[in-house]
């Protein structure tokens, strides 16, 4: 019998050279978890943890696998959940909602036809909002995949971002 | 006086971020080698003597916490940069790293030689994750000049600095919590003691500081004119970095002497209010500070007037300027959303305390509250400022308690709900 390591039989070689290469770039270092899970996640097309990833990288780390879901839960950045190829996070703490980044997430909802929270059949795009991320002199601002776009308070520099991302 | 000033920010545009060279062309790493000659109490005085207070936002004497970590007797010991400006409306620390990202290492490696350390590690916010191949591009230029690793300069001093990653936790900027993330677990502030001055990141000896702190470290140390300490005020000498946002004109980062009032903030740095519109408060320090109305405006700028006008003192250098399209509960409520999604969840206070107060205010906001309501609001909000774990329970509610003294009438009761 293959208790918990049978989550293992779906890894697939990219996922392998993925969690290798991150975690030789962080020095084979355990302490380093979340700016290994980070990166990885940043691999994964979808932006995601994948279960069998987090089982492989458990093994490769010599780390039980519940630390890495506390970690992964834990952190806001990180998801264990596949997200869209281009996630649209929008600010909603304070210093961006006193510039209307409402009427932004209002504008992408319709331009994309989408509610926050929601991924595009194609799973390119998805709208989320999350707390500051250190763009409040640029509000209302858009962060995709580590990218900051700023002033997006007009429609047309909406579809300007949108256009950028394809 | 002038408005601004450049000290801690004096070498912006100066030189190439990306190359050492060039910051050794500006004069850098002059102040690590004096600092070499000196002892790390004496380097401890300098900050004490010029009154520098820690600009994470505790405001915590920096000398006093540079000599106390070295005392901590220990065979091995840490220096962390808090680069986690998890506040909202602050990003000076985002810049002072973007523009010179030696000044805040040559601050980390004389904090390490001050107190005694053999490892120093940042833990920048995931946010700044764009930020990353610059400073670690910055360390292993300084490894390979011999500035890091091992007998700096022929010092016999070994020093290591290491970057870590955040990835999205306000909680993680309090010291514990950091040093548990460092760890690669989950990042719930510890019970405390030990203070992690005694037992913090990997069981060592911690000393915390903010990169604002670090970078002043070098231009502090070259200063032998007093130009530091003839900025600000008496009590309150010294420049500081703030960061600007809201319904201004120009917002921004920038850096200024201690004592300059917020109305000159505003209206000479920040271009004032946006057209058209008029200011109805001001929130300084962050999320976690206390509202300013229009009448306190003249208040200046230092620890002490802040704190005797009942405002935040300082805290993470974060001014929020809010015109009258935002109502005072919305803002309210958009703050404690802030803190309800923040909390880590460990304490009951602060779990259920921002829970609770959350539903009350989405009834503040309705119309539908009575006298019952906003007293318990109040006395959840006492509760979870003296019966919290760590400091984000303490100031999450400092935002509603200064609007309940200084906004009153938006806490009215409606007539027709009261009688009910
Ligand atoms: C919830 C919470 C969040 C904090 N976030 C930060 C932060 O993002 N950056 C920071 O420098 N300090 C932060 N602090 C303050 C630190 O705990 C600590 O006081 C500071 O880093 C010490 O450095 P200093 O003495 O140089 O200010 C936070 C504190 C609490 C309680
Ligand atoms: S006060 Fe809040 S954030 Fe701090 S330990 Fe308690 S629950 Fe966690
Ligand atoms: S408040 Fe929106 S990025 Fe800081």
């Amino acid at each position: 019998m293959k208790p918990f390591v049978q989550k293992l039989d779906e890894l697939t070689p990219e996922m392998v050279a993925l969690v290798d290469r991150v975690v030789e770039e962080h020095q084979n270092d355990p302490t380093q978890l979340v700016g290994i899970l980070l990166d990885i996640q940043d691999g994964v097309e979808r932006h995601y943890i994948p279960e069998p990833v987090a089982y492989y990288l458990s093994q490769r780390l010599s780390i039980r696998v519940t630390q890495i879901y506390d970690v992964v839960t834990f952190y806001s950045m990180l998801y264990d959940k596949p997200r869209a190829k281009y996630t649209l996070e929008v600010c909603n703490s304070a210093p961006c909602r006193v510039k209307d980044s409402d009427t932004l997430v209002e504008t992408l909802k319709r331009l994309l036809n989408l509610e926050v929270g929601e991924v595009t059949y194609d799973g390119r795009f998805c709208i989320e909002k999350v707390p500051c991320f250190g763009a409040c002199d640029v509000s209302p601002a858009v962060r995709v995949n580590g990218a900051v776009y700023g002033h997006l308070d007009s429609e047309e520099r909406v579809l300007d971002m949108l256009r950028q991302l394809d | 006086m002038g408005k601004t000033v450049s000290f801690i920010s004096r070498n912006f545009g100066r030189y190439n971020p990306a190359s050492l060279a060039s910051y050794e062309y500006i004069g850098g790493f002059t102040a690590l080698r004096k600092a070499l000659g000196m002892d790390g109490l004496e380097i401890a005085k300098v900050l004490s003597d010029n009154g520098v207070q820690g600009r994470g936002g505790a405001a915590y004497d920096m000398g006093r916490k540079w000599s106390q970590a070295r005392a901590v007797e220990a065979p091995h010991k840490c220096v962390v940069c808090n680069a986690d400006e998890g506040e909202p409306g602050t990003f000076k620390d985002r810049e002072l790293i973007r523009n010179d990202p030696f000044q805040l290492l040559e601050g980390m490696i004389i904090a390490g030689w001050s107190v005694g350390a053999d490892n120093g590690y940042i833990y920048m916010r995931g946010e700044y994750s764009h930020l990353r191949p610059l400073l670690l591009s910055a360390i292993r230029q300084c490894e390979e000049k011999g500035y890091l690793g091992d007998n700096i300069l022929g010092s016999g001093f070994s020093y290591r600095i290491h970057l870590y990653s955040g990835a999205g936790a306000y909680v993680c900027g309090e010291g514990s919590a950091l040093c548990e993330s460092l760890e690669g677990h989950s990042g719930r502030p510890r019970m405390k003691p030990p203070f992690i001055k005694q037992c913090g990141a990997f069981h060592l000896p911690t000393c915390v500081n903010n990169v604002e702190s670090l970078s002043l470290v070098p231009p502090l140390l070259l200063d032998t004119q007093g130009f530091y300490k003839s900025q600000g005020t008496p009590d309150c000498p010294g420049t500081k970095m703030i960061s600007v946002c809201g319904n201004v004109k120009n917002p921004g980062v920038f850096e200024v002497p201690f004592g300059i009032t917020i109305r000159e903030i505003i209206y000479d740095l920040a271009g004032g209010i946006e057209d058209g519109h008029q200011l109805q408060l001001v929130q300084l320090g962050g999320a976690s500070g206390r509202l300013a109305s229009p009448a306190q405006l003249d208040t200046p700028y230092t620890y002490k007037d802040m704190k005797a006008a009942d405002l935040t003192a300082i805290g993470s250098g974060a001014i929020l300027v809010v015109d009258e399209r935002t109502s005072i509960i919305g803002f309210l409520r958009i703050t404690q959303q802030f803190f309800f999604h923040e909390s880590c969840g460990q304490c009951t206070p602060c779990r259920e305390g921002n829970l609770h107060i959350r539903m009350l205010l989405d009834k503040v906001a309705a119309g539908t509250h009575t006298e019952q309501d906003i007293r318990l609001m109040e006395k959840y909000a006492r509760i979870m400022s003296t019966a919290s774990m760590c400091g984000l329970g303490e100031t999450a509610q400092s935002a509603l308690l200064s609007a309940m003294k200084r906004f009153p009438e938006v806490f009215a009761i409606k007539k027709e709900v009261a009688v009910r």
